[in-house]
């Protein structure tokens, strides 16, 4: 984890820069909103359960976007469910992060043509950071979305405001 | 048990004008039409009656029938101009085991209907969907507000329409592709 590696001058004395361990703790503990929108949904809880254990990467889904640090998009976005999500999204606090699951969020998915109640892409409402495509995807697709999601949090820097 | 055609005869008899036919050429089951503004008598009498006893509304649907004339706007926009949209009402009697479907069809300029909703409470959100997705008033209904589409969609607009067309913008969100 880069911060592990670090020298021991002392026996409980750990040695690190503020970025990187800031970054690691955040990284590693990116809790979602828990908040699923249509058979997208169905994938990610499936993700969350024992077999493949989004908890194992710090992922906890909580109940108030008070107390995230992540949404996970996942699924159909209709027009009246994009309001209710940038609400959300206002509540949550910094820094955040956004992963687009699945066709319909990333872009309308089956529906972005005759879909007249669906919002053909997420992003244009909130700001996203990583898609993940596929219709629904696979459990293993979205743990790779969460992974590119840590990396781009391990090279963010204090200095520069990036969520 | 009775069929289609027994249960007309007992309508007709009892409503008269109110029953405007019978429809047995569909490749269903046949469909009694009856008047838009006389259905809730005939709905109220088709549950109560003893030899009748249609104590479960189904399924209520909307439908535009599109069967007016197509005229271009000044925009090259096509709609449709004149012609019915209907209400279909699919009804079952637990207890005596038969059904029937009756239809009600009214001008989609002016398309309003009675509510049967204090008949079968069913009708309550199928009748909202209808007069949400379809655009088709219910008369005497308590509470008709929209059910599917956000409350402030566009006054007059109507999703399944055939000739509904899609806004630009809603609340600021870009809608076409
Ligand atoms: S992307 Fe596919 S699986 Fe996911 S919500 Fe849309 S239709 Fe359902």
């Amino acid at each position: 984890m880069g911060l592990l590696d670090k020298e021991f001058s002392d026996g409980n004395i750990l040695i690190a820069n503020v970025e990187d361990l800031l970054n690691w703790a955040r990284l590693s503990s990116v809790w979602q909103l828990g908040f699923g929108l249509a058979c997208c949904a169905i994938e990610m809880m499936a993700t969350s359960m024992s077999h493949y254990d989004f908890d194992r990467f710090g992922v906890i889904p909580r109940n108030t976007p008070r107390q995230a640090d992540a949404i996970i998009i996942s699924g159909t976005v209709t027009l009246k469910m994009a309001t209710r999500i940038k609400r959300l999204y206002e509540q949550m606090p910094d820094p955040k992060y956004i992963i687009s699951m699945g066709s319909c969020s990333n872009c309308g998915g089956p529906y972005w043509e005759h879909g007249y109640h669906v919002l053909k892409g997420i992003d244009r409402v909130i700001p996203v950071d990583v898609y993940v495509p596929g219709c629904p995807p696979r459990p293993e697709a979205l743990l790779e979305g969460l992974m590119k999601l840590q990396d781009k949090i391990r090279n963010e820097s204090l200095r520069t405001k990036s969520a | 048990m009775k069929n289609a055609e027994e249960i007309f005869e007992i309508l007709k008899r009892q409503f008269d004008d109110a029953i405007i036919g019978i429809d047995k050429d569909t490749p269903t089951e046949p469909i009694i039409n009856v008047d838009p503004l006389q259905i809730h008598k005939v709905g109220a009498y088709l549950r109560e009656t003893d030899e009748l006893k249609f104590d479960s509304l189904m399924c209520l649907s909307g439908v535009d029938d599109a069967n007016g004339t197509k005229v271009k706007d000044a925009e090259g926009y096509e709609f449709i101009q004149g012609g019915t949209l209907s209400v279909y009402y699919n009804l079952h009697s637990v207890e005596l085991k038969h059904k029937i479907t009756l239809k009600v069809s009214t001008p989609r300029e002016d398309a309003k209907v009675e509510s049967v909703e204090n008949v079968w409470k069913t009708a309550d959100w199928h009748e909202r969907e209808a007069y949400d997705l379809v655009g088709i008033v219910f008369l005497n209904h308590p509470d008709l507000r929209r059910i599917l589409m956000p409350y402030d969609w566009a006054d007059g607009s109507h999703p399944l329409r055939k000739d509904y067309k899609n806004p630009e913008f809603y609340q600021g969100m870009k809608v076409p592709y």
